[in-house]
């Protein structure tokens, strides 16, 4: 067996060669050079665009401005399922280039030249003449009256209004002896910051356009430019080769319309989109900054009598993945400390910054920081120990989610936790770090988490998986559900050969999607890959099984019950006797002259189930206070994902989750200029994604309760890790200090702010730092 | 206005290579277009990510900020360069694997290549040296940590410390 | 690509010179870290360059007649660091260029180049402030030095004239004989960064080690460009090497400093983090030399 087993990864040689073909690597060099012309102001509309100058740059192809884009059609970037309800569909306000401007880098033209000088050069030739409106950045300011509105079909910039109601807050809060807990918790915007950026490029053949794209979702890349363009779906072709990284700014389809069209309008010829590093920071996508408001009811005992969560999502110009964020993060807080009255009001609001769409975690990692900062300070407000305190209040063991069907079946939460504990030395090193005075202290905190893998009951959940067998008994998979560094491959393949009953090295999993040839799905997100092909990988397997124990028993006329596959052989059960090995039959079952059969299968799964997936972060830090900064002494995540397909690339997936959520916690925010709507620091030196010399060793350790709707017994683990690293930070900082940081990420700026306001500079006793 | 070009000469991987340069060029552009060494990646254009890096007489440079012309002469190692010739792992490629250090595997080529400007230097670092001396490259699917796992390893091996890089394990194990 | 307009390439300081009369228009490229990147932003898009990076002439460390420490311009921050006349005499000067960006952005990156682009960030600006550096000009009329604090004309301007280009840097002997130095960076992060605030202290502390006879700091990113604090200097010159006159010494340098607020920092944060910073490198600076730190004597 090999699910369970530290296999290497199945293009882990490849990728160490350097021999690993992603987009850039496949692209013809006689590709043309496509840059984006990105607006220069916040909002307004453009009113001309000279480019004159510009189209007579030598090199130059060709200029396509917003105006000469207006036979395009709107259309959706999420990369959701497709909805047959029109309730259902994503919000389609998108334009593969735009006259009405929304941000500070808004799509506005286009410039195709033989080379990216020429290109360069272009770009800043062109002259644009706007009409500006007045802009705004803040999601709260967006809300109120008079304020500039950047959708007319929603007022108040108010995307959407996502409430969930249970119980009676008002009257419950009459409850004597309650104590009331109220904050205001933030999250920054930050970005995927993938090291390969978005890069496509498009080329005809015939009437259709194929797109080589770096995307998480080849299939719905392929629907959405059929939607932009206004041409049948089919006669779009989308490939995705290996790709650096996506983490949701790829489940977006971002730049395929604009150069399909291109091409399109080149007469077909092959051009390039490689978008640089500051156009992937600022008209890509972000993750929302979201702003929550909790008010908490305590009884003396420790107990929730009623909660309130109000949140504030800042989506940026375009709908994106909306409120399906928001949403998510609205949806945890009632399950992960359930509670008999709660009101969850939760607004996804549009502003004149990038636009938000999915990132690692889809909403929960804004939920959690706000959740578990507001829990710590909860626990410190009842004097009560944040241990206990969660344990007392966390999801218990049965609960089932009414909408969702999703069950704990497993004492998941303790279990996390007491392993948290014990790796850490929780609780001696918080009472030992109690009431600390000096100028650098020490402290330890805590985070648990609440997530669901996939994305049932909200939306479609289906995979495909084809199987073909080749002569020598080994076998092609293809599934629509992609590879994006996280593994996927290598547990496909593992599965198969379990499923099967062949060794590893029989299975090749086709790691490219070609949307011509591979079975459809709908790719990589919501942590859906393994639990979710793990279903079409068992099922497909099982009727291939099925097709070669038949043709097994026209040759050995034994009866199929008979019949097993075990190690690449077919064997007779009743003495494990080896009658033929799969080469064998398989090259037989193609050449035969009597009953020549291409053994193959093919079958689709429609999932609907879900799974929790649960688990929890502890955090030590140093704190110098003087310095305002926070070292990250040990942490540790420890997670439920089910059985482990790959344990060792499990650990690895989550070190990424961990490392994200590190600079979630302490350094990462996309700053926007409030004079002009211009992002800062759109580039990786300015932003400050953790280095190798910002972390401590990252420890990764697993619980293993088998997921009982599971294909496989996994569940999601891609985005689970990053979900409660930052409020565990927080909350280590709070217990070393004294200051709770309810605004992320803990940078100095943040933390000498919130130090001045505590009075701690002038607090730190002899020999310590007081000239404030 | 007229294209100027430079005859570079200089050594890839071993062999004596030369071409006509564009003198715009800068050597990643060299190494990717004229010599299809796709290995070399461009993850920022701007030396922020380390994803081009590659070795200049024994030295890490980000090629994306380095001139083409100036490979003149020069001795360049590349990722393509360091199997041996039936396609056997160099013993740093081979803990890339082992210790499950490549995901996407975009930023790898460069992490390798750093390294092995690290283990050619044959002295033990501490730790905290590793980090730095790795810290020129940006990676966000691994948190770094099995990178730093596969380079100690490989350092103490190669140091004959076979017992200490037994001893480098998953912090997992640290319970 | 970049849009290079012209490229050429020096193969002498001399050359340089000659290359850079001819061309008047042209700027001077050395590692290239900065006039690239600038390059492709636009902001340099479509210039002739003058390469000097072939100038292996101006690469490396060596000691002058009369003992001052030469180095030439084109040394990398690397090959400072590892140098052992710079370990010897000015290990700071090692450690303050080890913290520049990255490894590979330490081995092109020149000495020469973080001060010809007159940032005030420049993590070897402040140290070469503290310690007095001497810049050597070639130009037309021949060779001119002067001290890095007239070099500095404003942010981003340097004392380069048409056909100059800055040959060496050198801290005389009576600079660095005796004295101890820290240099902290401040950074959002702990590699890949730019300094927020840079502080380099030195001292040279009596034979007894109880007084400071000489105090030197200087910082990055205080102001327009690297800049000394003369009062903080003088608060603590002669005085004993007491906590009083270490917090007094930190104190002071606020007299001498104009940070200003930028997205990147806060003038009140970046003034804090100055006091902070003066006060660890002077402790730091002054147990380098041996000395302690006695708690004062009323």
């Amino acid at each position: 067996m090999y699910v369970g087993k530290n296999v290497t990864r199945v293009d882990a040689r490849d990728k160490v060669l350097g021999r690993t073909k992603y987009t850039d690597d496949l692209c013809d060099k006689s590709a043309y050079i496509v840059r984006i012309l990105h607006s220069s102001i916040a909002h307004g509309r453009v009113v001309s665009m000279d480019t004159s100058q510009a189209e007579g740059i030598p090199g130059v192809v060709g200029i396509f401005t917003c105006f000469d884009a207006r036979d395009t059609h709107s259309f959706p970037t999420a990369g959701h399922p497709w909805s047959t309800d029109p309730e259902h569909q994503d919000v389609a306000d998108r334009r593969i280039l735009t006259e009405e401007v929304r941000f500070y880098g808004d799509d506005i033209a286009a410039v195709v030249a033989e080379d990216e000088v020429s290109a360069a050069q272009a770009l800043r030739a062109i002259q644009v003449e706007y009409e500006e409106y007045p802009f705004v950045l803040d999601v709260q300011e967006a809300m109120k009256e008079g304020v500039p509105q950047l959708h007319k079909e929603y007022p108040n910039n108010i995307l959407k209004h996502t409430t969930i109601r249970k119980g009676n807050y008002e009257e419950a809060i009459k409850e004597p002896g309650l104590t009331k807990v109220e904050g205001w918790y933030e999250t920054p915007t930050v970005q995927h910051c993938h090291i390969e950026n978005f890069i496509c490029y498009a080329q005809m053949e015939g009437e259709r356009i194929t797109v080589v794209s770096s995307t998480q979702i080849p299939h719905i890349v392929r629907r959405v430019v059929g939607q932009a363009l206004g041409i049948g779906w089919g006669k779009v072709r989308v490939i995705k080769p290996y790709i650096g990284g996506g983490f949701g700014n790829k489940q977006d389809v971002l730049y395929e319309p604009l150069c399909a069209w291109l091409c399109w309008k080149l007469g077909g010829h092959l051009v390039k989109l490689d978008v640089p590093r500051e156009e992937t920071f600022v008209s890509n996508r972000v993750r929302h900054a979201i702003r929550s408001h909790i008010i908490s009811w305590v009884r003396p005992d420790g107990t929730y009598a009623a909660r309130k969560l109000e949140a504030f999502s800042d989506q940026g110009a375009y709908a994106s993945h909306g409120h399906s964020i928001a949403a998510k993060g609205a949806g945890a807080f009632p399950q992960l400390y359930p509670c008999e009255n709660v009101e969850v009001d939760a607004y996804t609001v549009f502003t004149n910054k990038s636009v938000a769409g999915a990132m690692r975690g889809y909403g929960i990692p804004q939920a959690m920081w706000a959740v578990e900062c507001h829990t710590e300070d909860v626990a410190a407000r009842m004097g009560m120990d944040p241990v206990a305190f969660r344990r007392r209040n966390v999801m218990p063991v049965g609960f089932v989610d009414p909408f969702s069907k999703n069950e704990l079946y497993h004492d998941t939460f303790n279990q996390c936790l007491d392993k948290a504990l014990a790796a850490t030395d929780y609780q001696r090193k918080y009472k030992e770090y109690q009431n600390q005075t000096g100028e650098i202290r020490r402290g330890i905190g805590l985070s648990l988490f609440w997530y669901n893998t996939a994305v049932w009951p909200i939306s479609l959940e289906t995979s495909s998986c084809r199987m073909v067998l080749n002569q020598d008994g080994s076998l092609q998979v293809q599934l629509g559900e992609t590879e994006i560094g996280q593994g996927a491959d290598t547990a496909y393949t593992q599965m198969t050969a379990d499923v099967l009953g062949v060794p590893l090295s029989s299975v090749h999993v086709v790691s490219c999607q070609d949307t011509d040839v591979t079975p459809f799905g709908t790719g990589a997100y919501a942590s859906r890959q393994t639990y979710t092909a793990g279903f079409a990988i068992r099922q497909t397997a099982l009727l291939l099984r099925e097709r070669i124990l038949a043709y097994a028993h026209e040759l050995t006329r034994m009866p199929p019950y008979n019949l097993d596959i075990v190690d690449g052989n077919i064997i007779r059960t009743t003495d494990n006797r080896v009658l033929m090995t799969m080469g064998e039959l398989s090259t037989e079952a193609l050449y035969s002259l009597t009953n020549s059969q291409h053994l193959s299968a093919e079958s689709t799964s429609q999932i609907k189930s879900n799974a929790y997936s649960f688990g929890c972060t502890i955090a030590e830090v140093e704190v110098d206070i003087p310095m305002c900064k926070v070292k990250l002494l040990d942490i540790v995540n420890v997670h439920d994902a089910g059985t482990l397909i790959n344990p060792a690339l499990a650990e690895a997936q989550v070190h990424g989750g961990m490392s994200m959520g590190i600079g979630y916690g302490l350094s990462e925010k996309l700053l926007f200029d409030e004079k002009t709507g211009r992002a800062l620091n759109d580039n990786l030196l300015d932003y400050k994604l953790s280095t190798f010399m910002d972390h401590p060793r990252l420890r990764a350790l697993f619980v293993e309760n088998p997921e009982p709707t599971s294909a496989f017994g996994t569940k999601g683990l891609g985005e689970p890790p990053a979900c409660p690293v930052a409020p565990a930070i927080r909350n280590a900082v709070y217990h070393a200090t004294g200051v709770a940081v309810n605004e992320a990420p803990l940078n100095p700026h943040n933390l000498f702010r919130r130090f001045t306001e505590e009075g701690i500079f002038t607090a730190t006793g002899k020999g310590g730092f007081n000239h404030v | 206005m007229s294209r100027q070009y430079k005859l570079v000469s200089c050594t890839i991987n071993g062999k004596p290579v030369e071409k006509m340069v564009d003198v715009r060029a800068s050597l990643t552009d060299m190494l990717r277009d004229d010599y299809r060494l796709t290995s070399v990646k461009k993850g920022c254009e701007v030396g922020e990510c380390g994803a081009c890096n590659v070795i200049i007489n024994g030295e890490c440079f980000n090629s994306c900020i380095y001139l083409a012309v100036w490979a003149q002469g020069k001795e360049i190692l590349t990722l393509e360069g360091l199997a041996g010739p039936n396609g056997e792992l160099s013993d740093i490629q081979q803990a890339f694997m082992d210790e499950a250090a490549v995901q996407c595997g975009f930023c790898s080529p460069g992490f390798i290549m750093s390294a092995v400007e690290i283990l050619e230097e044959k002295r033990e670092l501490s730790d905290e040296d590793i980090r730095k001396r790795m810290s020129g490259h940006l990676c966000r699917c691994t948190g770094y940590e099995n990178i730093f796992r596969a380079v100690k390893k490989t350092m103490l091996k190669r140091l004959g410390k076979e017992k200490e890089a037994e001893a480098v394990t998953h912090c997992t194990l640290k319970v | 690509m970049y849009d290079i307009k012209a490229l050429y390439e020096a193969e002498s300081a001399e050359h340089a010179v000659r290359l850079l009369i001819e061309h008047p228009e042209a700027q001077i490229i050395a590692g290239g870290s900065d006039v690239l990147v600038q390059m492709r932003e636009g902001r340099r898009a479509g210039k002739e360059l003058v390469s000097i990076y072939g100038i292996d002439a101006l690469r490396g460390v060596s000691y002058e007649a009369d003992g001052a420490i030469r180095i030439g311009s084109l040394t990398s921050f690397s090959h400072i660091t590892r140098d052992p006349i710079i370990q010897k005499h000015i290990n700071v000067l090692g450690e303050a260029v080890d913290m520049v960006g990255g490894p590979q952005i330490r081995n092109i990156g020149t000495i020469g180049g973080n001060t010809c682009n007159g940032v005030t960030s420049a993590d070897s600006a402040s140290t070469l402030h503290a310690w007095d550096a001497i810049v050597e000009i070639l130009g037309p009329e021949g060779i001119r030095r002067i001290p890095i604090h007239d070099f500095y004309i404003k942010a981003g301007t340097v004392d380069l004239r048409p056909g100059e280009l800055q040959t060496a840097l050198i801290i005389p002997k009576a600079a660095y004989e005796g004295y101890y130095g820290h240099y902290i960076k401040y950074a959002m992060r702990n590699a890949m960064d730019i300094a927020t605030t840079g502080c380099s202290v030195n001292v040279k502390l009596s034979p007894d080690k109880k007084i400071m006879e000489d105090v030197r700091i200087a910082y990055g990113v205080a102001g327009p460009v690297p800049m000394r604090a003369p009062q903080a200097e003088e608060a603590a010159k002669g005085k004993p090497a007491e906590e009083t006159y270490v917090k007094a010494f930190a104190q002071a340098v606020l007299e001498d400093i104009r940070p200003r607020d930028s997205w990147r920092a806060s003038k009140a944060f970046r003034q804090h983090i100055a006091v902070v910073l003066a006060e660890r490198a002077l402790r730091k600076s002054i147990e380098l030399a041996g000395g302690e730190i006695h708690e004062q004597t009323v």
